[in-house]
């Protein structure tokens, strides 16, 4: 995972509630066995039947926030969702609230999900939409997001902030202990099932 | 102060606890299938680590498989390549593996159960949303990502938090031909597709422990649907002689060792929810759902909504871009919407009850001449049961297919797929845009209504179809 500290780019105002992970990336496009290239399945629907759509427009080609309405990542488990936007181009998400899972995932994968008010998320919107060239900035260290002379605060408890600057990963960390969980199996009891035919 | 069900089994697995850090919790069981593990063993092997625990993994094919002849090559040479990376995977690192076709392969969240494999007390997880379902059990079951699948891997643990706690309390008895795809779907409909965001639900109740095993799959089973990441009930006697005799399950002195330790596994009367919901079962009618998510549902017997009714801004943005994808016109009485395709099948109602409800209906009876109906059984023993029973003769009689076992048109991974603007009932989990089948529009409904929408060809009660034959 690639360490994050602060990112400043342009943003495209998603004005959807409820963005569920089919529409992210359908399941035809999780098929693929690698961690990369799923940006063929990003919003795939949206993009191929809605000339409408934020990211059909050329003014927002390039940008790396993406700002949705509540309930952004609803739906499956699927990695592949945070994956096809780090594959697009997209370092951060903001929106209201997020699907537990998908905001999970996105601790784990180096796409920062940041929770606004609904108020100020929609001030973002209205302001990228105004100005597709707006410069956002998403400062993790100082737990803030900025624009033009706006600056909002966001949460974010201090373990997780740590461990996305640090870019470290679960798997490191959790090895350190192994003598914890040497300790817990040991006193498993014996009876808990096993997948070893029978 | 007393402590709730998901908290003591999340206690019992705290494997380290420090300030400021998330626990790392033990996982008892993790299920594993070809879409979301190929990236986490190639981590493994690009780390150079091992599979700790591979006698508590166990995995299937389930998503991508073919429903028609399951023991020839896959077709598409992607949805192979993703089955042959897991077989590969699971033979290099030791993991028991149920290929097409064979006895124990099926949807991830009907083999663990049917196998024993899901008892009260465990953790349990899979890189799949609806592991929730084996909350049934009394189980802190839930969905993971592939980064945590791959972690899960390496050291059978996890870096988790606490959630809240939510009590679904459902008193009463449920009228005749409602069933838990009724209750979780009007519960969804109640609290919202986020009611239940940061917590785990706790489905209590005199309605809920008269439910059985499989009714309560159903129920848990959508626990993510109205955005909780877990769901349970707690284990009682119903459990225990579901498990008992199971191929896991444990024998002799462990099983008398075994049911003593789930006895205790209850909620403390003075513990206390973060946030209660209370539900009068009968007060419940089959539901079904007008939108493209599952908090769009509504009585079998009411209406298309008018997105102006709806007093939040949201919800009538929500509602004008579902009546507009799914094509339907408010005021439209729900029982008018026809239907081209009945789906029966999926981790919610795939399992040997669901195929009964559906083939009482249909015995005797033909599937109206302008519908396909497909009935795809959760996992091979499913199948195998049904074909004892002779269902699937029921189901081919009246005109439907029987196929073999997967999750087929709940995602339509594989071939199973509605066409563009084609509708169905679908006893699945899911009506977002597309889900069956790009521009596929999807009702979900209880295995009662499937059946009886597939004799009408439009959504049909089970109660409808009595009084036409009365
Ligand atoms: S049946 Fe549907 S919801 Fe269940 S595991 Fe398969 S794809 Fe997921």
């Amino acid at each position: 995972m690639d360490a994050f500290t602060t990112h400043t780019g342009t943003a495209a105002p998603l004005r959807r509630s409820a963005v569920d992970t089919d529409q992210i990336i359908p399941a035809e496009y999780l098929k693929r066995i690698t961690r990369t290239g799923f940006e063929d399945g990003l919003f795939v629907a949206w993009r191929t039947n809605e000339p409408d759509f934020v990211l059909n427009k050329p003014e927002y080609a390039g940008a790396s926030i993406l700002v949705a309405g509540p309930d952004f990542g609803t739906g499956s488990s699927r990695e592949h969702a945070n994956w096809a936007l780090l594959d697009g181009g997209f370092k951060v998400v903001i929106s209201p609230r997020f699907a537990d899972i998908f905001r999970n995932n996105s601790t784990k994968s180096g796409l920062l999900t940041v929770v606004l008010p609904a108020a100020d998320v929609e001030a973002l919107q209205d302001a990228s939409e105004a100005d597709p060239t707006l410069q956002v900035t998403v400062d993790l260290g100082a737990r803030e997001v900025r624009w033009a002379d706006r600056t909002v605060a966001f949460e974010i408890d201090d373990y997780t902030r740590w461990r996305l600057m640090e870019g470290l990963d679960d798997i490191g960390l959790t090895e350190r202990h192994l003598e914890d969980i040497d300790a817990y199996e040991a006193q498993r009891p014996s009876w808990k099932p096993t997948t070893t035919p029978v | 102060m007393g402590r709730t069900l998901a908290q003591k089994v999340y206690e019992q697995h705290v494997v380290r606890r420090t300030e400021g850090e998330p626990d790392l919790l033990y996982i008892d069981l993790h299920l594993v299938h070809e879409v979301t593990s190929p990236q986490a063993f190639d981590g493994l092997r690009a780390a150079g680590r091992t599979v700790r625990r591979p006698d508590l993994t166990m995995s299937t094919e389930d998503h991508n498989v073919p429903t028609t002849d399951l023991l020839a090559p896959i077709a598409d040479p992607v949805s192979r390549a993703q089955v042959e990376a897991l077989r590969k995977n699971t033979a290099e690192f030791g993991i028991r593996q149920a290929p097409m076709g064979t006895r124990d392969q099926g949807i991830v969240h009907v083999i663990g159960p049917q196998l024993g494999l899901t008892q009260p007390g465990m953790t349990i997880v899979c890189g799949d949303s609806h592991t929730s379902t084996h909350g049934a059990f009394g189980a802190l079951a839930f969905g993971i990502g592939t980064s945590e699948v791959e972690h899960v891997l390496a050291t059978q643990t996890l870096p988790q938090r606490p959630a809240k706690q939510m009590s679904v309390r459902v008193d009463g008895e449920l009228p005749v031909g409602v069933s838990a795809k009724d209750i979780i779907l009007a519960v969804i409909a109640e609290i919202g597709t986020n009611g239940g965001q940061g917590h785990v639900i706790e489905y209590r109740g005199t309605a809920i422990e008269g439910l059985s095993m499989e009714s309560r799959m159903t129920i848990c089973n959508m626990s993510i649907e109205a955005g909780a990441r877990a769901g349970l009930i707690a284990p009682d006697e119903t459990t225990f002689a579901y498990l008992r005799g199971r191929e896991h399950s444990p024998r002799g002195a462990d099983w008398d060792a075994a049911v003593a330790a789930w006895r205790e596994l209850r909620t403390d009367e003075d513990a206390e929810f973060d946030r209660e919901v209370v539900i009068d079962a009968a007060s419940l009618t089959p539901y079904v759902t007008w939108g493209t998510n599952p908090g769009q549902g509504l009585p079998i017997s009411a209406s298309v909504p008018d997105p102006a009714d709806f007093a939040d801004e949201t919800d009538r943005r929500a509602a004008e871009s579902a009546l507009a994808y799914m094509g339907l016109t408010a005021g439209t009485p729900m029982r008018d919407i026809t239907v081209d395709t009945v789906f029966l099948g999926s981790c919610t109602n795939g399992r040997i009850e669901d195929l009964r409800v559906a083939a009482e209906l249909l015995r005797g009876r033909k599937v109206a001449a302008d519908t396909r109906m497909l009935v795809v059984p959760g996992s091979v023993a499913v199948k195998q049961q049904a074909e004892q029973e002779g269902l699937d003769a029921v189901f081919t009689e009246a005109g439907a297919e029987w196929r073999g076992a997967g999750c087929s048109m709940c995602l339509g991974m594989n071939p199973d797929q509605l066409q563009p603007g084609e509708r169905s009932a679908s006893t699945s989990n899911r009506n977002f845009q597309g889900r069956q089948g790009k521009g596929g529009r999807t009702h979900l409904v209880s295995p009662a209504v499937a059946a009886a929408t597939a004799l009408t060809g439009k959504l049909t009660a089970p109660a409808d179809l009595q009084e036409v034959s009365a």
